[in-house]
């Protein structure tokens, strides 16, 4: 007996999966919470205009040619002296601050995201393997994951940052700046989802599915990722949601404590420590646009976080 | 409780050895000492000559016990960048962070304790709302951003409190504090609280969650239905049970503190061992870091002793554990 599948179109998949989603109890509550549709709407926004810079940016950045000295310390447009070329007013030298702050949240956003799915690469294998195998591997790599708590994230990721900074030499940073600050930051969160999944894969092991897939003969990679990942991977998402945020913030702050992206390739975190330095004398925009900036993007992300951690959870249904 | 507070101390010093252990292969691999201290234009045989006097030139396990027995007289060796004894470094500047660290955790557990409760309680009414949505702003504000802020509103708008430093000290012989004269209170103000915010945040939102769980029980139920009044359910036998958690969350944030507190320190420029850290960072002063990491690791660990005492304090079941079975 031969059973015939119909063969349905790739337009004809997508629709029905999106007409499932849409019916489903995660989509459903998604739809009656204004707080996560407007969080995700701003995040939406930020990721087009970080995607996008030169549609979104009324003025270019880079290009100095087009800088007029002239407009340096111009003031917020709806300020006396403002200028409405510059809405939020314009730097040191005469650059629009809204441009720059579209142009450092690029950099902002691919490091953070970065840093988090390289954490989520090595937080998830080493859990996957110390909840699948147990015993000493499972004791070391806790051992490990123990002693890195030991030390708060803002601290380790100064710490592998300025350790790699001090192996590789001045000029190497300045190159790779943006990978050793990804690397600091992954390394500072790895921990999180290790012991997440550690906890789950214990517990899916020994699911009947696991056993027959053993029984199989199927590779012990195949069944970590093809069997036992996808049952441990929402916590997983809540937690890397969680965790964007806070990448986010450790980017800013290395950047701002001038351990991170150099100006040359100003992130948001740059910004606001070039700014820094003319708050006292009250030219403030400089700084505290691109803070506003960051503090809404890091809120809509941990609101998001929360209503996924609260929808997601089993238990609350 | 013996053979409990035992197994402890091994994990105690089993995390100081293994950070000893990370903080001597950093001293060893990264960096060259002998350069950083004669400077790049010495000869070959001055180095040779330093290296030998140092002892760097002995085996490696030789070297680590040497390490791990000057670490334990508190010998960690002179500073590249100041060219001080790093152990004195560390001593200077220990009063302000602790001073700094306190006071941050004082504020933000007199607020962050009764609203975490509060909330619990009349959790639908909507004063408790609004705390919670200001507490997720707590927690999504960069500390370094709350301290711009706060400078740019009290110091450069209003002018009411310095924007750096630590104020007048009193000098107590191996104590320094800011806290006795009015410019070093004045100095601590906005430090404290850029530190207490992201703490009241968590606090609260940690209270509340406990509280609760502790709320649902079905004891709490039993209380009400013995016609206890409400402030004896809630403060007798819902707050005395989630004492234990509370404990635990004090003990991790208050070290999580030292980790916050580098970069408000850098904010205000304040005289810690932040503001040291990452000097040395930029610098790669080696020595400064690799006492900085025990340093740390000794503070947790303690930190965590202390919190599993409390324990024992608090939770009565445990004493009575030990008493059934002889020893725990």
């Amino acid at each position: 007996m031969s059973i015939t599948v119909a063969k349905e179109s790739f337009f004809g998949r997508l629709t029905g999966w999106l007409a499932r989603s849409w019916r489903s109890d995660f989509a459903y509550d998604f739809r009656r919470s204004p707080i996560a549709i407007a969080s995700l709407a701003i995040i939406l926004l930020y990721v087009a205009a970080a995607s996008f810079p030169s549609i979104f940016a009324p003025r270019p950045v880079f290009d100095l040619a087009t800088l007029d000295f002239s407009d340096a310390f111009k003031p917020p447009a709806w300020l006396a002296g403002g200028d409405w070329r510059f809405l939020f007013g314009a730097d040191d030298q005469g650059r629009d601050v809204l441009s720059a702050i579209i142009y450092g949240l690029r950099v902002s956003l691919f490091v953070s995201v970065a840093a988090v799915a390289l954490s989520v690469t090595i937080g998830v294998t080493l859990g996957l393997v110390a909840g699948f195998f147990g015993g000493l591997i499972d004791s070391m790599i806790m051992r490990i994951a123990d002693l890195q708590l030991t030390f708060p994230a803002m601290l380790v990721a100064v710490l592998v940052d300025g350790l790699l900074r001090a192996s590789a030499g001045q000029r190497f940073h300045e190159e790779y700046a943006v990978l050793i600050i990804i690397v600091a930051i992954a390394l500072s969160g790895w921990v999180q989802y290790a012991r997440t999944v550690r906890g789950l894969t214990m517990v899916v092991s020994t699911h009947n599915y696991v056993l027959a897939a053993r029984m199989l003969g199927r590779s012990v990679p195949f069944i970590l990722f093809r069997h036992i990942l996808p049952n441990v991977a929402t916590p997983v998402f809540v937690v890397a949601t969680i965790q964007l945020a806070v990448a986010i913030i450790l980017e800013a702050t290395l950047s701002f404590v001038g351990l991170g992206i150099p100006p040359t390739q100003p992130s948001l975190g740059t910004l606001i420590r070039v700014g820094n330095g003319y708050l006292l004398s009250g030219e403030w925009w400089l700084a505290i646009f691109p803070g506003l900036a960051l503090l809404i993007l890091v809120l809509a992300v941990n609101l998001l976080g929360d209503f996924l951690r609260d929808a997601l959870n089993p238990r609350l249904k | 409780m013996t053979g409990f507070l035992a197994q402890r101390l091994g994990q105690a010093l089993f995390v100081l050895i293994a950070v000893s252990a990370l903080a001597f292969l950093m001293f060893h691999y990264i960096g060259d000492p002998v350069v950083a201290i004669l400077g790049a234009n010495s000869t070959g045989l001055q180095r040779d000559e330093l290296r030998r006097q140092m002892g760097l030139d002995g085996p490696l396990i030789v070297q680590f016990f040497d390490y791990m027995g000057r670490m334990l007289v508190g010998e960690f060796g002179l500073s590249y960048r100041l060219g001080l004894p790093v152990s004195r470094v560390l001593l200077e500047r220990m009063p302000a962070t602790m001073e700094l660290a306190l006071v941050g955790m004082v504020i933000a557990l007199a607020i962050g304790i009764p609203a975490g409760i509060y909330c619990a309680l009349e959790r639908r009414s909507a004063a408790s709302r609004l705390v919670l949505g200001l507490s997720l702003l707590g927690i999504s504000m960069p500390s370094f951003f709350m301290g711009m802020l706060l400078i740019f509103l009290f110091s450069v708008m209003l002018g009411w409190l310095p924007s750096f430093g630590r104020g007048e000290t009193v000098n107590l012989g191996w104590w320094t504090t800011g806290l006795l004269t009015a410019s070093g209170l004045k100095a601590i103000i906005m430090p404290a609280i850029t530190i207490a915010v992201f703490q009241f945040a968590m606090i609260l939102r940690l209270v509340r969650a406990e509280m609760l769980e502790v709320l649902r029980a079905d004891f709490i139920r039993f209380a009400r239905a013995r016609g206890l009044s409400r402030r004896s359910v809630h403060l007798r036998h819902a707050l005395k049970n989630t004492l234990v958690p509370l404990i635990t969350i004090v003990g991790l944030q208050l070290g999580s503190i030292i980790g916050f507190a580098v970069v408000t320190e850098t904010v205000f420029q304040w005289p810690g061992l932040g503001l040291l850290f990452l000097q040395s960072v930029a610098a790669a002063d080696i020595p400064v870091l690799a006492a900085f990491l025990i340093f740390i690791a000794l503070v947790f660990v303690t930190i965590n002793l202390v919190v599993d005492l409390c324990y024992y304090v608090v939770d009565p079941r445990l004493r009575l554990a030990d008493r059934s079975t002889g020893a725990a």
